[in-house]
């Protein structure tokens, strides 16, 4: 890589002139085959495609015409593995699903031949089955707004020639000649909040931070522990465009710290990660030999280092405090505040913490101007969020829309829907710490004030959608068995009121609840909100709460018919085949983990009820309705 | 697997790192990286070299999920717990491995071959349900294709072992 050769740039001016150079031998129009190396697109064969390709073109003698790249996530896993043919945007997915060999033959010849696109592998409408050519026209992306992913699959996240050839660094050199006040209320204008799960105003965040007493070090944390089970929004981020997070830390550390002390950044990354570790030490590599992270960056008076540290598989190690002594090396228990993290924080120092996605907007709001960000979003809840949109929806991957767009657009429009013709029952945000959202209140506008008042949280962004086959009571319990296993055990009110919790559901779930167990849970409840020592404890009742106040008669029909509506809760239900609606078909037979299902020929299936574990599998299969639960 | 490495590496390894505190649980990581898990020998070694007890280190050690203390198994198995995986059948999956392998989650088989385990999430939400074999992502699983993918593991195995 080019980068290997070049001297550190001592001035915002040798950036310019280096952005220049790189522009100017990409020739407009350059051709290039981008291939998603994204985690989803990697699972389903992304890796053995490009290897294809790479030998394709070679084979082909066309090598030097095509820029054959790997980008990170493009956010539509569930179309993976994917290939963009810029600068067209010819959206191709699916590739080599199939048959790779023809697959990427085909696409080899259609770029040489400058024919029309492969049709097989462009994207199908699911409604109208009209085949979509173009990135920006198919219904998952045409709603979205692409601030935070701006990069996201369109650049090399190895690669920060990339980056720069789309202006990266550019708002780091802007700030090195601003204020460090300046940079704040510039933040703090456009409305920015914590993108983490409390939504704090950033600006406010910093200059707290900057305000403290101490002048021996300012500590700046990047929160990438994204331990909300059913999110991916920050692996995402990092994975596809890592240089936004670090140029984010080094505008912030220049508005907390320069002038009052040295920084020190730090990002702290889950550890089930791999990909995201590597892409970001990468990442922090070159930008060191760039002279954009280090000593005197861009020949200034500011210096800024970022290292990385793993963590260890601790949820509540993603809360501020917790995470400082898990940092430190010690147990990931959080401690009491006041003092503040800002005040006294890692090692005693004044420490700032913001998430991935937070630091991903600094960038993007020192170059478009904080009355640009702000005029995106809704009420108190600028700009855009980005989401895990996952669980029983058709077009499941990640998204990023303005703030204050309904749930019922993003679950309908960008998501296509509920799979298999089934209903949206719910949708879960917030994670462990959030709330079950009814259909009812799918019109909900989806920003930090709504979503709170519908009892759930913004959280990190994790959006799981529910059917008709989803228990609400199970939800809850699921939720709980995380939280109480991932409580520290420091204070009573959370160690004890999830187990509580966990068990009271637990019997509900196996048909031995009874009729005060829902009171009960919300007494548990409202203790734990009120006298948990972190949010881990404060928030752990929401899925209870939420569940029990949209879902109060799912839970009624489990404590007092000993039924489950939705037919999960195994103790509860039992399975069988209407047998005008079978077709016979082989479905339910092949995929009973048991062998439970009769399987004669041109015969309706039954159920083997000694046999059958209740899993539901074959009704997840059965394309005719035809397996009952009751 | 992890090459086995021998106690020397394990004290080249802890030279590299200055004797404090904060690099306990990276010091954690990196052993573990290398044996595959904390030996008893390792969580000496690391105490003395640190300077804590090995209570201590005990106590910083099995707080993290991430840390193991008995080897893995050749072939690790993990299955996602993740919400997106929960509701499209991860319970069933991990049922049904358990049920093969004869062994509960956070075991090994008696042979050595798989190792189970349940892991939070791995952010691979959009292929729910996902199962991890030797850092291999597989998505959109049901309890019977999870199950042939570990046919497949235990036949690879059986063609090393003729061909040796
Ligand atoms: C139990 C618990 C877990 C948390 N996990 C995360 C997390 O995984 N990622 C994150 O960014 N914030 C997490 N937070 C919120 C952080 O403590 C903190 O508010 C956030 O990182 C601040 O950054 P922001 O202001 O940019 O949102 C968690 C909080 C609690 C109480």
């Amino acid at each position: 890589m080019a980068v290997l050769t070049r001297t550190p740039l001592a001035s915002p001016g040798d950036l310019e002139q280096m952005r220049a150079a790189i522009l100017s031998s990409r020739p407009a129009g350059r051709r290039e085959i981008v291939v998603c190396g994204g985690t989803g697109c990697r699972a389903a064969g992304s890796l053995e495609l490009f290897a294809a390709l790479e030998r394709e073109l070679t084979q082909q003698r066309a090598s030097d015409r095509f820029a054959l790249k790997m980008s990170g996530c493009h956010g539509f896993c569930q179309q993976a593995p994917l290939t963009v043919i810029e600068p067209e945007r010819v959206f191709y997915c699916r590739v080599g699903r199939k048959n790779l060999e023809s697959d990427v033959g085909d696409m080899v010849q259609a770029l040489l031949s400058d024919g029309e696109p492969v049709r097989k592998l462009l994207y199908r409408h699911p409604v109208d089955k009209e085949r979509i050519v173009h990135y920006e026209e198919i219904p998952f992306y045409a709603q979205q707004t692409r601030i935070v992913l701006r990069n996201a699959g369109r650049i090399d996240p190895r690669d920060i020639d990339d980056y720069l050839a789309r202006g990266g660094y550019g708002s780091l050199a802007k700030v090195l000649s601003m204020q460090p006040a300046d940079v704040i209320a510039e933040i703090e204008k456009a409305g920015l909040r914590g993108r983490g799960g409390a939504g704090f105003p950033t600006g406010r965040k910093w200059a707290l931070c900057r305000a403290a007493a101490d002048d021996s070090m300012r500590y700046v944390i990047c929160n990438a522990d994204e331990g909300d089970p059913g999110a991916f929004m920050d692996r995402s981020i990092i994975e596809s465009d890592p240089h936004s997070v670090l140029e984010g830390m080094a505008i912030g550390s220049y508005a907390i710290a320069h002038g009052v002390a040295p920084a020190q950044g730090i990002v702290y990354i889950r550890a089930e990660y791999p990909l995201a570790v590597e892409t970001l030490t990468t990442a922090i590599e070159q930008a060191k030999r760039l002279g954009l992270l280090g000593e005197n960056i861009l020949g200034s008076a500011f210096s800024f280092d970022v290292k990385i540290k793993r963590g260890a598989g601790a949820f509540v190690c993603g809360e501020e405090t917790a995470m400082i002594a898990s940092i430190e090396g010690r147990r990931g228990m959080p401690t009491a505040r006041p003092p503040v993290p800002a005040v006294k924080g890692l090692f005693g120092k004044p420490t700032n913490i913001n998430n991935v996605e937070t630091w991903a907007n600094v960038p993007r709001i020192i170059e478009g101007g904080a009355d640009w960000f702000a005029s995106i979003g809704s009420g108190e809840s600028k700009g855009t969020k980005v989401f895990s949109l996952v669980g029983k929806i058709n077009n499941s991957g990640l998204i990023e829309v303005p703030m204050g767009m309904s749930l019922r657009t993003i679950v309908d429009e960008i998501g296509g829907g509920v799979p298999e013709r089934r209903q949206c029952k719910a949708v879960q945000t917030g994670g462990p710490s959030g709330g079950c959202i009814p259909a009812a209140l799918l019109d909900t506008p989806v920003d930090y004030e709504h979503v709170q008042q519908v009892g759930s949280m913004m959280g990190s962004g994790g959006m799981v959608v529910m059917d008709e086959y989803s228990c609400m009571v199970d939800v809850a319990k699921y939720f709980l068995a995380f939280t109480e296993s991932e409580s520290c055990g420091k204070c009573v009110p959370c160690r004890m009121g999830t187990q509580h919790l966990l068990r009271i559901l637990t019997e509900i779930t196996e048909g031995r609840g009874t009729a005060t167990d829902v009171e009960t849970l919300q007494k548990i409840s409202e203790t734990m909100k009120d006298a948990s020592l972190c949010g881990l404890g404060q928030t752990a009742p929401n899925p209870v709460l939420t569940t029990i106040e949209n879902f109060a008669d799912e839970y009624r029909a489990h404590t007092e018919d000993g039924k489950c509506p939705a037919g999960v809760c195994r103790e509860l239900i039992q399975f069988t085949i209407d047998q005008d609606k079978c077709t016979c078909c082989p479905q339910c037979v092949r995929a009973c983990p048991v062998h439970a299902i009769s399987g004669e020929k041109r015969q309706p299936r039954s159920i083997d009820q000694e046999q059958c574990i209740r899993c539901g599998t074959c009704r997840e299969v059965c394309k005719f309705d035809a397996i009952m639960v009751s | 697997m992890a090459p086995v490495a021998r106690e020397t590496d394990i004290v080249r390894l802890l030279s590299a790192y200055d004797r404090a505190r904060q690099n306990l649980i990276p010091i954690l990581q990196d052993v573990q990286e290398q044996l595959g898990f904390l030996s008893q020998d390792a969580v000496g070694a690391i105490a003395e070299h640190l300077q804590i007890s090995e209570n201590d280190l005990f106590g910083v050690a099995t707080f993290f999920t991430q840390f193991r203390f008995t080897p893995p198994g050749r072939h690790c198995i993990k299955v996602c717990q993740g919400t997106a995986c929960h509701v499209r059948g991860s319970g069933l999956i991990m049922e049904e491995l358990s049920q093969k392998l004869g062994i509960h989650a956070g075991e090994t088989t008696s042979d050595r071959e798989f190792s189970l385990e349940r892991v939070a999430c791995f952010g691979s939400c959009a292929l729910a349900p996902v199962v991890v074999i030797d850092d291999k992502v597989h998505g959109l699983l049901t309890p019977k294709s999870a199950d042939e993918l570990v046919d497949e593991m235990g036949s690879r195995r059986d063609e090393t072992v003729s061909e040796a």
